[in-house]
């Protein structure tokens, strides 16, 4: 599960209701195309929920997959970001095995990749990590010769970059009473 | 006022000016079918409900209006299912209603229920599950909207039984709440511009004209504007009627069946005008060979078509007729400013390949009878704005050929989904919105055998249709392929000339009935069939089954590659 660099982010936003889930993912089916990943989630306003679908462009062709996601009529918005344009996370749960022999290490290695110990068994332990999707490709990387038992990420959010160019500023006129 | 949602479902209807429901009741749209005995609302009883459906179409393709269903749970909606897809693909607005078992049973696989919406996403534009009776006048509203504008296709509105019995305070709304459907209707000026600047360059231009001139009712802009450039105009299987077959610029109609001028003239174009169409497999063949050294422009008011299979040099979105009328008036300012190209050569060779390749068949005189020669002979007996419904397979290619189209919308069938059954419920939904015009179905004896049961409904309501069913006693398209592409090795298709009698079978459902054998008693038998108008007709044209399809472009093959038949010699490929 390496990202890619054909891969891209489609970020969503669609009406919030019954069904919608169930039309895009019947979309790509009939239309062939592959999802990578899918992540679906609450809106700052409730009318609205957003997806962020990471699809290979590779084998996907990205317009067509705009085109008729904008076809859908619960579909609002569908904004295409490049990893340069886009802020990513992903969040990954993962229980290795960490018997007591072997505990230190993990904790170590959970300490250099900022990931959090959720859970601590007598012989495992459950591990939280975020970051880019490479990040937590090497975590697993990582973590693998000690035993992976199980493994969950849930796929990539994503947000577009803002602006960095400070706003011009504009003579404000006179307001006289 | 108080309503239950029934009765606020038929009020909506009318609301929409709904003059007919193509329908069959059943147990969960039993409370629907109440409040519609009050109603002004014309129902037409089908026996079966993929009847309701395509007349719903035939309606729609007639009229330019939206075609309504209504069935009931389960098994009536999976079998208008074939109607929706069949709508969808060539874009026809339908607004499809269908009782669902209590909203409280959804889930528990109670009698007669089906996950309708789930089945029918892929095939609809768009589909509603009502929940709340007080959600019917705006789901109602909205349907109509989303079927009839932008691209226009089948939507459904499903209604469980226990919604259509609650009680609701009557209101209508003032307009649609869908914040993610905006279709844009006008054409960037910018590209419209540069259209026409391409259009005065091009010393080979063909304009390919689809079924969305027809949806944007705008036949008549696409006459002026080919008029006022002088291009050609080739006009697809769904866009036969868009213009005129007797026009000097007409072409006819291109791909695996067209004529040679439609399918050369697109190969060898070095422009495009590609207007409502969408680059189908059965027009391009194979597309990385269709029409090399061609620039496109493609307009089409789906904006998921510019890019599908050709990506064109100037997309344009939006309405055919708003954007059509706009290039007329670039095209105008385009010449005013430079000279446009000489297409004199061009125009000499359309003509050559016209008189050289026309569409040609043999009617021996006391040989078998042909289907061209019926066909021929239907259309110069019947008035000239008759309105011809067909099935899919060789009678309705030969159907396309040979008929003259002139008018806009008097060419009604399934293009896209090639449905076997269409022509009878299409021809008497049609009829049903313009009974004052004939209407012929022209049949095969394969696709008569699937729906004729409609024939009953015909007859019951009165709806006088013509039907002349072509009778080769094989499903003949398959014959052919099998003929001509798996050593005449025959597979189950052979069908009997007369298993059934259709003659005794269409008097059994109250129509008149007549057979023609010969090619001497077809002109006296349609003359008779064109002379009532009281109740049904049906022919049994006993035609000739080794008559094929020409010209033929192989499947998987390319235009240049296509086959003229026996009536020519073959000329060279096209270059």
């Amino acid at each position: 599960m390496t990202t890619n660099g054909t891969h891209h982010i489609l970020t969503v936003l669609v009406e919030n209701k019954f069904g919608v889930l169930a039309r895009i993912a019947g979309l790509f089916s009939r239309r062939g195309y592959n999802i990578f990943s899918l992540a679906v989630s609450p809106t700052e306003d409730d009318k609205f929920s957003r997806m962020t679908i990471v699809v290979d462009g590779q084998s996907t062709p990205i317009e067509q997959v705009t085109k008729q996601l904008n076809k859908l009529i619960p579909v609002v918005k569908v904004t295409e970001l490049t990893a340069p344009a886009a802020v990513e996370r992903e969040l990954m749960l993962v229980t290795v095995k960490a018997t007591t022999e072997f505990r230190s290490h993990v904790t170590e290695l959970a300490a250099i990749f900022e990931a959090k110990i959720l859970d601590v068994g007598f012989e495992s332990m459950t591990l939280m990590v975020a970051g880019l999707p490479d990040r937590l490709d090497a975590v697993t990387d990582l973590l693998t010769p000690f035993g992976i038992v199980e493994l969950q990420r849930t796929g990539r959010i994503a947000l577009p970059k803002l602006a960095r160019t400070q706003p011009r500023l504009r003579a404000v006129k006179n307001k006289t009473a | 006022m108080q309503l239950t949602g029934a009765q606020a479902l038929i009020k909506s209807l009318e609301m929409e000016d709904t003059e007919v429901i193509f329908g069959l009741p059943g147990g969960a749209i039993l409370p629907v079918y109440d409040p519609l005995i009050d109603s002004s609302i014309r129902h037409i009883l089908v026996r079966h409900e993929q009847g309701a459906g395509h007349m719903a179409e035939g309606y729609a393709h007639a009229t330019g209006r939206p075609g309504v269903a209504m069935v009931t749970s389960g098994p009536a909606a999976t079998n208008i299912v074939t109607p929706l897809c069949d709508a969808y693909m060539d874009s026809v607005p339908l607004v499809v209603i269908t009782g669902q078992v209590a909203y409280s049973s959804i889930g528990t696989d109670a009698f007669q229920e089906a996950d309708t919406t789930g089945i029918t996403m892929p095939v609809t534009k768009h589909n509603w599950l009502v929940t709340d009776a007080s959600e019917i006048p705006q789901v109602v509203r909205e349907a109509f909207h989303v079927a009839t504008t932008g691209r226009p296709g089948p939507v459904l509105i499903d209604l469980p039984k226990d919604v259509a019995n609650q009680t609701m305070e009557w209101y209508w709304p003032d307009d649609v709440d869908l914040p993610g459907y905006k279709p844009t209707t006008k054409g960037h000026p910018k590209q419209i511009k540069e259209a026409a600047r391409l259009m005065g360059r091009a010393s080979r231009p063909v304009i390919y004209a689809g079924g969305g001139i027809l949806k944007a009712r705008a036949a008549e802009a696409l006459r002026e504007l080919a008029e006022l450039t002088g291009i050609h105009v080739v006009t697809t299987l769904m866009a036969r009627g868009a213009f005129p077959d007797d026009h000097a610029l007409g072409l006819g109609m291109p791909g695996m069946h067209g004529n040679y001028t439609a399918i050369a003239a697109l190969q060898q174009s070095d422009l495009l005008i590609a207007l409502g169409s969408r680059f189908d497999d059965r027009v391009t063949s194979k597309p990385d060979t269709f029409a090399p050294d061609a620039k496109v422009i493609h307009v089409d008011i789906d904006p998921a078509e510019l890019g599908k299979v050709r990506r064109p040099d100037v997309p344009i979105v939006g309405d055919c007729r708003i954007v059509i009328e706009e290039l007329i008036k670039a095209v105008r300012a385009d010449r005013d400013k430079r000279e446009w190209a000489d297409t004199s050569d061009w125009d000499t060779k359309l003509d050559g390949w016209q008189r050289d390749f026309p569409l040609r068949y043999t009617q021996e005189e006391d040989g078998p009878l042909k289907a061209q020669y019926c066909i021929e002979r239907l259309r110069d007996l019947s008035p000239d704005d008759t309105i011809v419904a067909s099935g899919v397979g060789q009678h309705q290619m030969f159907a396309s050929q040979y008929w003259h189209f002139n008018y806009p919308y008097t060419w009604i069938n399934s293009g896209g989904l090639g449905t076997m059954g269409f022509a009878v419920p299409a021809a008497i939904g049609a009829k049903v919105g313009k009974p004052e015009r004939t209407v012929w179905a022209i049949d095969g004896d394969g696709c008569f055998q699937m729906t004729a049961q409609e024939l009953v409904t015909a007859s019951a309501e009165r709806i006088p249709v013509k039907i002349a069913i072509l009778n080769n006693a094989y499903l003949g398209m398959v014959r052919q392929w099998q003929e001509l592409f798996y050593e005449e090795r025959y597979s189950e298709v052979y069908l009997s000339p007369d298993l059934p009698d259709y003659v005794k079978w269409a008097e059994a459902m109250g129509c008149v009935a007549f057979r023609v054998d010969t090619p001497e008693d077809v002109t006296p038998t349609i003359e008779k069939a064109n002379a009532i108008d009281d109740r049904p007709v049906v022919i049994d044209f006993r035609v000739d089954y080794r008559e094929k399809v020409y010209p033929m472009v192989p499947a998987g093959g390319s235009n240049d590659d296509v086959i003229l038949g026996p009536e020519f010699d073959q000329p060279e490929a096209i270059q």
